[in-house]
């Protein structure tokens, strides 16, 4: 197990890309406690880059984890609302940590990354299953909160290792699969959406998950940190793949009605309201075992009094966070995200709002410096997700 | 005519008691796309280093400060149309809005072009 550092005293940390992207002339800002690259040619232009080739995103901030042992799945169901033990080897799924209010705790990729023994023919014995493990990539912002988390909740049988010497990259875009594909033959070709395999590159082994936050399609690529300069060099070395910084990341996510943890959800935030029903698993979402389940049963069964809508604002003035919404002159509901959409040229936003407002086509009102602007409640994605789901 | 700058990045060029006021191309850059630009209205008194006009850009919104005191007296509605003006052409085509200045005296303090210059190299 590796050894932590929290780092809640506010000291910024550098990542191991962060010469490599200086080099790219990436503008430097403090995010989730690392210096991080905001932009390189600019938002809007990176935007487009992703939505139409393909671009690089390093998201080493985030947390790595990997959970082993023999109640992984059991244990770690007891903290998410989804089905962990029926994922399948090689399988990614998008999930929740539940506090015991019904609040959620951060947002989290887990995958069963359960490893294949090949069978010894000279001695006889045959392929079989190694020890159940489970890669969970989370929010760099909460990481130190999930690590305790996690640690406290979790079995002692069970070990929690963090992997704080891998990066993280995120290939993204229409020709992310042709360019990875050049740079390794015949890896990705098998996979779709939420697969996640293991490859040696010479001799660097990749966890390769085609998975991302743009709506596009892509992969999710994790990797030694001493490798993560050349590797991102052979991927920028093709034409289609550009740098991409954290200000496209988020107009990206936007576009595709992917909410952002922190702002769209928080431990004020259930999962109904959050509109995330998709991550509580039909069968768990009655049976329960789960933290946090008492509270979401109960507005499951009462119904949310607000929920999470996109919304289509008029005109070019942008609505953001904390923005309120207005039916007449009655308060209906909040902005939690929002910002100027490259792909559509207009403001879009995310808000909760009234439940019985939230069906789309409403008409309201969004203030923005004392200005009514008119808006009206959209379905989401604003901009159609493109993932790879095969035939 | 001369041409003035603010420490926060705003040049404005005096013509009399006219003063047109508009953002750098070190702000633009450092702003990046910008979406949409909030005018004051014509007419507006505008007060020395409070705040006259909104710039939003893709990442954030920005509060512009009068750099001196006033009337405004003319807006750009190019900027209505077309806000990527002050991206591409920051310190002509993209002005913000022209103003009567009532203090000429507000002017000292208010850099040159070198001295602005050395302020941004600074940073």
């Amino acid at each position: 197990m590796s050894e932590e550092h929290d780092n809640t005293d506010g000291e910024i940390q550098t990542l191991p890309l962060d010469a490599w992207h200086r080099r790219k002339g990436a503008r430097m800002v403090p995010f989730a406690g690392y210096e991080m690259p905001i932009q390189y040619e600019g938002i809007v232009a990176e935007h487009n880059w992703t939505r139409e080739q393909a671009g690089l995103f390093d998201v080493s901030h985030m947390g790595q984890l990997m959970v082993t042992g023999d109640k992984a799945a059991e244990e770690l169901e007891k903290l998410l609302p989804g089905a962990i033990s029926s994922l399948k080897p090689g399988r990614t799924r998008y999930s929740l940590l539940m506090a015991e209010n019904g609040g959620i705790l951060d947002d989290l990729m887990v995958t069963n990354a359960t490893s294949w023994i090949e069978g010894e023919e000279e001695e006889g014995t045959e392929g079989h299953w190694g020890d159940p493990a489970y890669y969970l990539v989370v929010n760099g912002a909460m990481k130190w909160n999930d690590i305790a988390h996690l640690r406290e909740h979790l079995d002692d049988d069970v070990t929690l290792a963090h992997m704080d010497d891998h990066a993280l990259v995120a290939l993204q875009g229409p020709n992310a699969a042709t360019a990875l594909n050049r740079v390794m033959r015949n890896v990705i070709d098998d996979m779709v959406f939420m697969d996640s395999v293991c490859h040696d590159f010479g001799e660097w082994p990749l966890r390769i998950t085609r998975s991302g936050y743009t709506g596009e399609d892509g992969f999710e690529i994790s990797l030694p940190a001493e490798h993560a300069e050349t590797f991102c060099n052979r991927l920028c070395a093709e034409i289609e793949v550009r740098p991409i910084g954290l200000g496209a990341r988020d107009s990206l996510r936007l576009e595709a009605g992917l909410p952002l943890y922190g702002h769209d959800i928080t431990t004020e935030t259930d999962p109904v309201s959050a509109d995330l029903l998709f991550a509580l698993t039909k069968k768990r979402r009655e049976e329960g075992g789960w933290m946090g389940h008492e509270a979401v049963a109960k507005v499951l069964a009462d119904g949310p009094a607000q929920k999470r809508v996109g919304l289509d604002i008029e005109g070019r003035l942008p609505a953001r966070e904390g923005a309120l919404v207005y039916s007449g002159d009655k308060q209906v509901g909040r902005v939690t995200s929002g910002g100027f959409s490259p792909t559509l040229q207009r403001p879009i936003a995310m808000a909760y709002i009234d439940t019985a407002l939230a069906s789309e086509g409403t008409e309201v009102e969004v203030e923005v410096r004392n200005k009514k602007l008119s808006a009206k409640v959209a379905s989401m994605p604003f901009v159609p997700h493109r993932y790879h789901r095969g035939k | 005519m001369a041409r003035y700058f603010t420490d926060e990045h705003e040049w404005i060029d005096l013509e009399g008691d006219t003063a047109t006021v508009g953002i750098t191309d070190f702000a633009q850059g450092q702003l990046g796309d910008i979406v949409f630009v909030e005018l004051p209205e014509v007419g507006t008194m505008v007060e020395k280093g409070k705040d006259a006009a909104v710039v939003e850009s893709v990442k954030a919104a920005s509060d512009v400060y009068a750099p001196l005191s006033g009337e405004v007296v003319e807006v750009n509605d190019g900027l209505e149309d077309d806000p990527a003006l002050v991206n591409s052409s920051p310190e002509e085509d993209g002005w913000f809005f022209k103003m009567a200045i009532s203090d000429k005296s507000e002017l000292e303090g208010l850099m040159d072009d070198k001295a602005y210059k050395s302020f941004c190299d600074g940073l």
